[in-house]
């Protein structure tokens, strides 16, 4: 019998446990969903249909008017579109994701495979930098990014994602490349590899699973990320879609059904990566944590 | 030379004039070379920025013009003298112990929950994380109407019978920043039963039948030999949630706002607000030093604790 069976709970009947432990677990997975049930739900809504007082209620006519004028804006009614600025997440996503992870890469490699002096030191010292509340390096930040030119630009913002990146794609790198076997970097090394040829030979060859933990987990972040973007761009057409959704929602003008809109479209990369790659999301999520 | 090199003092030189030539090998400083540039980045955008902060928040650039005449801890001793100030922190210290406390109870509950291995647990186990994967300022959103006073759950309470639950959420001053914890435990609970179901996953299913063998139930097993396994996990979990938890941003500012009297107000917000909005540099810089502080307090020694951990391994 296994150690875990259902039955092993305490006193009642096993099936009063099973129904409780369901009915649990049923409970928290509706608290879990209300917030998209009420994003979709709102959303699906023409305007005349939404309803502060009939919230919860199906909508009776499906209409995806709401992603249309949220996407594309309306203009009689003063509504920016936020299409542009899902696509300027992509532009800044995608390349900032590759980049750092590639930066994660060749960093975790030196530090869990090879010995240079003051690596105790460097490790702990670079992971700080993804404890601290950015606040503290914000006006300097944005001082530095003005005087390279780099103010309110694409690639400023790429490169500050880049920069602040660095500790948790080596940290989870490094924490992946532990577990590749020291023999194989000996037996490498004993064959005459130098450091670039043992990542050539040993560590590249089998990286592929380390680099989709950490591409998703920075996709995520970066896609996600608020205060660097609204920091840092101030033009609207530039802006990536966290700002712009905040803009939208805050807005006394805009009706909530098309704020909703804006808030699934703003969250659709992000949850489909999570759906389809799960498993590694999952992971990035544990290593980040560093195992105490 | 025979004697020369049986010379005890001699070949010793020689060995270490040997390894001091063997210590620059190529790789090294490959490998060096190869770490630099991350190591100056961090070097100057974290730690030298930091300094820069600190500098700034100590003399008396309050304006749009940069004033760098040094005035101490004044910008300090007024910050905390702030009544929004004041109230930032007495919300930061609420936030963070309900918080921690909510998504430690919510994730161990789970977590503890899907270890009996349910049927359809990997359905479960994707809705309670899938929160993790969307921004605070989705979640503030989607909860700032759900939160709405005259909508959303109250609505649900009313129609359930239990409109006596009913509240103004984040629009009562008395509620405030809870209003925004209801929504973070939301987003953040399924990282830590992530966390902890791994745990318990890691547990070895002998050690629980060798207690049942010698007569522990459930709830003993639970208490004694779990939950102090447990033990890591937990403080894990308390640092992360607690540094994400100082740092509140996004979630304030898509959901409430300062909120009426400050309510929901945060540091964070109040230094975005007063640096970007108000030109008081020095004053956000006091607040960002404040927060690095408080978060440096919790992360320094865990950083050190792990580190050393490692070095005996």
């Amino acid at each position: 019998m296994s150690a875990r069976s259902l039955d092993a709970l305490p006193a009642r009947s096993p099936r009063t446990n099973r129904v409780l432990t369901y009915a649990v677990l049923v409970l928290f997975a509706a608290f879990y969903l209300m917030p998209i049930y009420v994003l979709l739900v709102t959303a699906l809504k023409s305007f005349d249909e939404v309803s502060l007082d009939h919230m919860w209620a199906l909508p009776r006519h499906f209409s995806l008017q709401s992603f249309r004028d949220a996407w594309f804006g309306n203009a009689e009614s003063a509504i920016p579109g936020i299409g542009q600025n899902f696509r300027n997440s992509l532009l800044l996503t995608i390349p900032a994701t590759i980049i750092s992870s590639v930066l994660g890469s060749m960093n975790g490699y030196v530090l869990a495979k090879w010995k240079f002096p003051g690596a105790d030191v460097v490790f702990p010292a670079i992971l700080f930098g993804m404890f601290i509340p950015y606040q503290a390096v914000l006006i300097p930040l944005v001082a530095t990014m003005q005087r390279l030119g780099l103010y309110g630009t694409l690639p400023g913002l790429i490169f500050v994602h880049v920069i602040y990146g660095i500790p948790i794609t080596t940290l989870i790198f490094r924490n992946y490349y532990a577990g590749v076997p020291t023999e194989l970097v000996e037996a490498a090394r004993i064959d005459g590899a130098g450091i670039l040829g043992v990542y050539r030979q040993v560590l590249f060859p089998v990286s592929l699973p380390g680099f989709i933990v950490v591409m998703i987990w920075q996709f995520t972040s970066i896609w996600n990320e608020f205060l660097f973007a609204i920091v840092l761009m101030s033009n609207p057409a530039i802006q990536p879609i966290t700002v712009a959704l905040n803009n939208l929602a805050g807005s006394f003008s805009v009706q909530w059904n098309i704020q909703m809109a804006g808030a699934l479209l703003a969250a659709v990369p992000t949850l489909l990566v999570y759906i389809f790659l799960g498993r590694y999301f999952l992971r990035g999520l544990l290593a980040g944590s560093l195992k105490g | 030379m025979a004697q020369a090199s049986q010379d005890p003092v001699v070949s010793a030189a020689l060995r270490r004039a040997a390894a001091r030539r063997r210590y620059w090998t190529n790789d090294r400083l490959i490998s060096v070379g190869l770490i630099s540039p991350s190591v100056l980045a961090i070097a100057v955008f974290v730690y030298y920025f930091i300094a820069r902060t600190a500098y700034i928040s100590l003399v008396r650039w309050n304006d749009l013009a940069p004033d760098f005449t040094w005035v101490g801890l004044r910008n300090y001793s007024r910050l905390f003298q702030t009544e929004r100030f004041q109230i930032d922190v007495h919300n930061t210290i609420v936030f963070t112990l309900v918080f921690i406390v909510g998504c430690l109870a919510v994730g161990l509950l789970l977590a503890t929950l899907l270890d009996l291995r349910v049927r359809g647990e990997a359905i479960f186990r994707t809705i309670f994380m899938f929160p993790l994967a969307i921004s605070f300022i989705v979640t503030g959103v989607a909860w700032r109407w759900l939160e709405s006073p005259t909508s959303g759950i109250n609505l649900l309470f009313d129609s359930v019978g239990l409109g006596f639950l009913k509240s103004g959420w984040f629009t009562d001053p008395r509620i405030g920043i809870l209003a925004v914890v209801l929504a973070a435990v939301w987003q953040m609970s399924g990282y830590v039963m992530a966390m902890y179901l791994a745990g318990l996953r890691g547990i070895p299913d002998e050690i629980r039948e060798a207690a049942r063998v010698d007569g522990a139930n459930e709830w003993q097993i639970f208490r004694g030999i779990l939950l102090p396994l447990l033990q890591p996990i937990t403080l894990s979990a308390v640092i992360i949630l607690g540094h994400i938890s100082l740092k509140i941003f996004d979630l304030t500012k898509a959901m409430t706002g300062p909120g009426p009297g400050f309510s929901s107000d945060v540091p964070a917000l109040f230094m975005y607000e007063t640096t970007f909005f108000g030109s008081h540099f020095a004053q956000g810089a006091a607040i960002a030093m404040v927060l690095l502080i408080f978060v440096s307090v919790l992360i320094v020694p865990y950083l050190v604790y792990n580190t050393r951990n490692e070095v005996h391994q």
